[in-house]
């Protein structure tokens, strides 16, 4: 990235949050791909919520008599309590005699808290990191080095070594898909801080004695929000993506837990007779993902339009 | 440009380095006891501590790193405690199949991408245009195992047109080989498509403002010749950027994809590596997918000189 163009960035962020301060909830509710991911997440957020009470059954619990059950069918399934009870299985069973539709919907609480909690650590770490590289000439080279090298480790292989390796739960997995993610935030960050450190207010900051850190805080960080947010809904998206995978492979979150992912993986030995194992859980993710990278489409396009025209 | 070339070489060792000491770290200081995982259920104390100290797990971190890097230089990467072989030929086994996978997929991504985008730029804002980046946008969401399972749904159990899964060897005829890849690759080639389409469109995008653009209209030259020779020629080292950036992408793709059509490549491997805690060959195949990333872009820095003859290192 060359600085020249940083620094048209770094202004077009400035201008954008002060002198259209007010216009710019305007200009993102009138964004088409805003509006559109926006509801969607929305809806979905609003599932996830409403779990319990959309007609569902405890995720967990499973009956013999009920496996691979097709879409629509009725059987019985039995609580915890030991009662059996007569439940519409809307997207069928799986082989342990699961209601996928209760899978499903509580899954959705899964993948929005990882995607959510991913893009969450790792722009606190990118930020941090960032904003010390930006600012300390002595460790700027050390650490670009290291990010350079945690950036040519796919990120795929770091998430699945050290889920296998920390052993799945929530944190390790938010973890685990976060860390391959701070170099991108980092790199950000940093390249937002040098540019914003020559401008003039700042010089003006420290010729008054302002601390570092104060200078950090009030004059630099406010100025790499709308980027950093941009950032932070892809982060959103792929996080989620790789939470699937990884639960998909068998590497992820325990396989009772019910999310995306494991439902796919628990219908993958039987695609060809029962499609919809994978295909409904499928759908769901995708739309999901894709609703995430639309509205990121239109964050960008509406608060960093410098980036939206390089890509 | 021999310097430039020795200087770029040189500045990929201590990427590399970094990747090492990060590999060996994120692998060791984790909690977990491959000892006691390779001894089994069944092992006594006493056995597991023999075979901790016979795979020098017993001596310090520093030293395992010493021990560890000093053979990875020689190719040694170490026994698999899986496997029971060296990890270099487990390797060195499982390439054919990820290699012909990533071979055959970024050829069909490149023949399709590049038109599409240059297409796309070429009629801006046209239903092609808006129908390109809608499905770039698609093609970014909807993860490789979902399209590989719509596509094994569709393709071979409803119209039977092609294997659901394994994997021929070459040696055994191009023939049968490229019918068991051909799905796999289409599947993990629409991500990278997306990616290289819309690259490429951009790019396209941007030259045909340019001032040369409107000269080679302006000598009658046919606006086939325009868009390849003038447009997409110097919009080449962007789409080169991005295919080398896109091998991490395709990387992860391989993972997933060689685990649904049970394709014994180095993506399985990972995989079943890491389901059974076998330290070494994680560390091997991670070292391995990293090292052909980096080189991968190193290759991608010199091609510019190619593409570009205004580049002079």
């Amino acid at each position: 990235m060359s600085t020249e163009s940083t620094n048209f960035e770094a202004l077009s962020v400035e201008s954008a949050s002060v002198v259209r301060q007010v216009s710019t909830w305007q200009r993102l509710s009138r964004n088409t791909s805003v509006r559109v991911g926006g509801i969607v997440l929305a809806l979905l957020v609003l599932i996830s919520l409403a779990a319990p009470w959309m007609g569902t059954v405890d995720p967990t619990l499973f009956d013999p008599a009920s496996r691979d059950l097709l879409p629509g069918q009725k059987g019985e399934i039995t609580t915890l309590e030991g009662e059996s009870l007569e439940h519409t299985f809307l997207m069928g069973s799986d082989s342990f005699g699961r209601d996928i539709y209760s899978r499903v919907i509580y899954g959705t609480q899964v993948s929005l808290i990882v995607g959510l909690a991913t893009a969450v650590v790792s722009m606190v770490f990118g930020v941090l990191l960032g904003l010390l590289a930006g600012y300390l000439r002595w460790l700027d080279g050390p650490m670009m080095r290291v990010m350079d090298g945690v950036m040519s480790i796919p990120a795929i292989l770091i998430a699945i070594a050290l889920v296998a390796m920390l052993k799945g739960s929530l944190l390790t997995v938010i973890v685990a898909i976060a860390i391959p993610e701070i170099p991108r935030v980092v790199r950000l960050v940093r390249s937002l801080v040098l540019t914003i450190r020559e401008e003039p207010y700042v010089e003006a900051a420290v010729s008054l004695g302002t601390p570092t850190w104060k200078i950090m805080l009030r004059h630099i960080l406010p100025n790499t929000i709308a980027p950093l947010i941009v950032q932070g809904t892809f982060i959103c998206a792929s996080g989620i993506l790789v939470e699937a995978i990884l639960s998909f492979l068998g590497v992820g979150l325990p396989p009772d837990i019910p999310t995306w992912g494991n439902v796919m993986a628990e219908g993958r030995a039987q695609f060809n007779e029962y499609p919809h194992n994978i295909f409904f859980p499928g759908i769901f993710l995708a739309v999901t993902v894709l609703a995430v990278n639309i509205l990121g489409d239109g964050l960008r396009d509406t608060l960093d339009p410098k980036m939206a025209k390089r890509i | 440009m021999a310097v430039f070339l020795l200087r770029r070489l040189l500045s990929t060792i201590p990427v590399l380095l970094i990747v090492a000491v990060l590999v060996f770290l994120m692998l060791r200081l984790t909690p977990g006891d491959p000892a006691a995982v390779l001894a089994g259920d069944a092992a006594s104390t006493e056995q597991i501590a023999l075979i901790r100290e016979s795979l020098g797990l017993d001596r310090s971190i520093p030293e395992q790193f010493a021990i560890w890097f000093g053979r990875m230089l020689t190719g040694d990467l170490g026994q698999s405690y899986y496997y029971k072989m060296d990890v270099t030929s487990l390797i060195a086994q499982r390439l054919e199949p990820t290699i012909s996978l990533a071979i055959i997929t970024i050829v069909i991504a490149v023949l399709v991408a590049v038109p599409l985008g240059v297409l796309a730029a070429w009629r801006h804002g046209g239903w092609l245009d808006r129908s390109l980046m809608g499905f770039s946008v698609m093609g970014f969401s909807v993860p490789v195992f979902v399209m590989a399972y719509l596509l094994i749904w569709l393709l071979s159990l409803k119209l039977g047109w092609l294997p659901v899964q394994g994997y021929e060897r070459i040696a055994k005829g191009v023939g049968p080989w490229m019918r068991q890849l051909i799905l796999p690759a289409i599947t993990l080639s629409v991500i990278y498509i997306a990616l290289i389409a819309r690259v490429t469109r951009a790019s396209v995008l941007e030259t045909l403002g340019e001032d040369y653009i409107r000269t080679a209209r302006a000598k009658g030259l046919p606006e086939v010749k325009v868009l390849l020779r003038h447009a997409l020629a110097n919009a080449a080292v962007p789409i080169a950027t991005v295919i080398g950036i896109g091998i991490a992408l395709l990387i992860g793709g391989v993972v997933v994809t060689e685990s649904v059509y049970a394709i014994p490549g180095l993506g399985r491997l990972t995989v079943d590596a890491v389901l059974a805690r076998d330290f070494p060959t994680i560390q091997g195949v991670i070292l391995f997918f990293s090292f052909i990333y980096v080189m991968v872009n190193l290759l991608v820095d010199l091609s510019y000189v190619f593409f570009d003859p205004r580049i002079r290192y």
